[in-house]
């Protein structure tokens, strides 16, 4: 055999191992996807009015195809009308949470980064609290809490870019920001909670804990249509936020320009988390923990930890959701409660059992 | 080759000023290490001329000036080697070494793309540990898969940072051995900021002494090193040996401390 033979085998080789890692993680995605919609199937089934699984699906069927699936008024006015715009707020809801978190790590390169490190959690219950506290706000009506929380964290992002742009956009500056911001919401939101009185302090603590139960299709294709509008970009950058994994230095020898792509990737993130965080209050964890449970299984290459993330934190707050609503049935417990109680112990069974090689 | 052309170099971290009207011309296949104490400038002209730092002055590459050139068109260019890098977490090597294909690439990756990433791992005899972790690597590994990345990026020159700073004397060697045969089977040249004289002068072709952001002189491993030189811009007194036909430093004292205990 020539040498050149020889080099081309180990080429060769080299390259078929990598396409064989690149569809394990294919294969996982499509899992996370076959998961997702088993587990919404599932969660329909929950309530106090009984319906199978089966029910469910073909009730969802006859949707789409009518005349193909058989079902009722009964279980259309409890699958269409209750459930399955609850489960799909979750499905993007975690979606964007998850997003928005692996984001955040990659370009802050840092991995206790969350959707909520910009003081959106903080910026999002302060406008809550101003609108149910005192009645004020920049939308009238109903959307008087939801304009707000969304008005308000995006403003705390324009703070943290503004205060970071002074000193240079680096991730220890928007880090340290997104500190001083959250701070500084928070205080005010105590303020206000001085100043309410006891109904309106425990409104804006049931608001913060998070609930999907305020849910609607509206507000549902409202966040699924952000998402949609933001994802592909920053799908579309995940070259350049591997790069900046590894530092901004080496991102900019690789030709990537770092202080754009921070900023356009953070602005895009905000509206995402801004768009969920108004219609459900503050849902913690996900957007932190489902990069990680992810890197873990498919490793740290966002053309895939993207997707993947977002999937898992689908089928996480969808899970998590599934349990508030059953474990003290007829009582619905909020889900930012039930999201850590889910998701540690999966994480730390990962974090646990983790090899050291990938797969 | 590309003829890089630097002129009136300058630049300032505040009011600290690193490369001061620096000027040097570099215009052949080979390895020129920019050699200096610390804080000479050595480092900062690296990253000056793969523009990470945005200097006053002009950097031609032939007749093109450096910043009026994109990222990319850079990166094609100018392959960079830290002097150590952290990955994103759970990153494996083959991952690594394809992120030096970014300049070529939008998203998709091609074929092409991952027989250019084995090919390099061959070369670099890294093939082996082409699905582990970059985090699991030995200081000496972790080098030579950032210079394979870098040559991922198909680079007419390689800029690299210190790069057998933390390696033992093994690994030192082995690194530098690699770059020199690289620079010869590639027809690329490397231009490299190091601190060990020793090895400058053993595997450069060119040494450009630096001292207090300026080239102090610029010449072969012989000229460069000498007693005279090495006292002057080092500021110790030094034994200048030949072996293996190239010079060797053996640093006496420093000239501070002699002066001191006279």
């Amino acid at each position: 055999m020539t040498p050149e033979i020889s080099n081309r085998n180990v080429k060769s080789d080299l390259s078929i191992e990598y396409q064989k890692f690149i569809g394990r993680k294919i294969f996982f995605l499509i899992s996370l996807i076959l998961g997702i919609i088993l587990l919404g199937g599932y969660a329909a089934t929950q309530g106090s009015a009984e319906l199978s699984v089966l029910n469910v699906y073909s009730t969802i069927g006859a949707k789409f195809f009518p005349g193909a699936f058989e079902t009722n008024w009964f279980s259309e006015q409890i699958v269409w009308g209750l459930r399955l715009h609850r489960i799909f707020m979750a499905i993007v809801g975690g979606i964007g949470l998850a997003i928005a978190g692996a984001v955040m790590q990659g370009i802050l390169k840092n991995p206790l980064a969350s959707p909520f490190t910009l003081g959106i959690s903080s910026a999002a219950g302060f406008g809550a609290s101003l609108a149910m506290i005192m009645g004020a706000g920049f939308v009238g009506g109903e959307y008087l809490i939801i304009g707000n929380a969304f008005i308000f964290t995006f403003f705390a992002s324009l703070a943290v870019l503004g205060l970071a742009k002074y000193k240079g956009i680096t991730s220890e500056t928007l880090i340290l920001a997104g500190i001083a911001v959250s701070y500084i919401f928070s205080a005010m939101t105590s303020f206000l909670q001085y100043l309410g009185d006891a109904d309106q302090v425990q409104g804006v603590v049931f608001w913060m804990m998070g609930s999907l139960g305020r849910s609607s299709w509206d507000k549902a294709a409202i966040v699924a249509g952000i998402i949609l509008l933001c994802f592909p970009y920053l799908l579309l950058r995940s070259w350049d936020i591997n790069a900046m994994g590894t530092g901004d230095e080496t991102a900019k020898s690789l030709g990537v320009n770092v202080e754009r792509t921070r900023v356009l990737c953070m602005m895009l993130v905000s509206v995402i988390v801004a768009s969920i965080v108004c219609f459900t209050g503050t849902i913690g964890f996900i957007g932190l923990v489902s990069p990680h449970i992810t890197r873990m299984v498919i490793g740290g290459d966002n053309r895939f930890l993207l997707p993947a993330s977002a999937l898992v934190g689908a089928l996480l707050l969808l899970g998590a959701d599934t349990v508030a609503r059953t474990i003290l049935a007829p009582v619905i417990l909020p889900v930012g409660i039930m999201t850590s109680f889910i998701g540690v112990p999966f994480f730390i069974y990962l974090f646990l059992r983790k090899k050291k090689e990938l797969f | 080759m590309v003829k890089i052309t630097i002129k009136d170099l300058t630049f300032s971290y505040a009011s600290n000023k690193i490369l001061d009207n620096l000027n040097v011309v570099i215009d052949s296949s080979e390895i020129l290490s920019l050699v200096g104490p610390n804080g000479s400038g050595k480092t900062t002209l690296i990253k000056c001329m793969d523009r990470i730092l945005r200097p006053k002055g002009s950097i031609l590459l032939d007749a093109r000036k450096l910043e009026d050139m994109s990222g990319v068109e850079i990166a094609r260019v100018f392959g960079y080697v830290p002097q150590s890098s952290s990955t994103p977490l759970n990153t494996t090597v083959f991952d690594t070494v394809l992120m030096g294909r970014r300049p070529h690439i939008s998203w998709r990756v091609s074929d092409a793309d991952l027989d250019k990433v084995a090919e390099t791992l061959e070369l670099l005899h890294l093939e082996k540990f082409s699905m582990r972790d970059f985090s699991q690597l030995s200081g000496g590994q972790k080098q030579k898969v950032l210079i394979a990345r870098a040559l991922c990026q198909e680079p007419e020159v390689l800029l690299l940072d210190e790069p057998t700073s933390n390696l033992d004397m093994k690994h030192q060697l082995d690194v530098m051995e690699t770059i020199s045969s690289l620079v010869k089977e590639k027809g690329i040249s490397a231009v490299m900021a190091i601190h060990d004289l020793n090895l400058a002068s053993r595997f450069s072709d060119k040494l450009a002494m630096l001292m207090g952001g300026k080239v102090y002189a610029v010449g072969s491993p012989n000229a460069l090193i000498t007693e005279s030189n090495i006292g002057y811009v080092y500021g110790i007194e030094a034994q200048v040996m030949n072996d293996l036909d190239k010079p060797y430093v053996v640093p006496i004292r420093s000239m501070s401390a002699s002066t001191v205990c006279s």
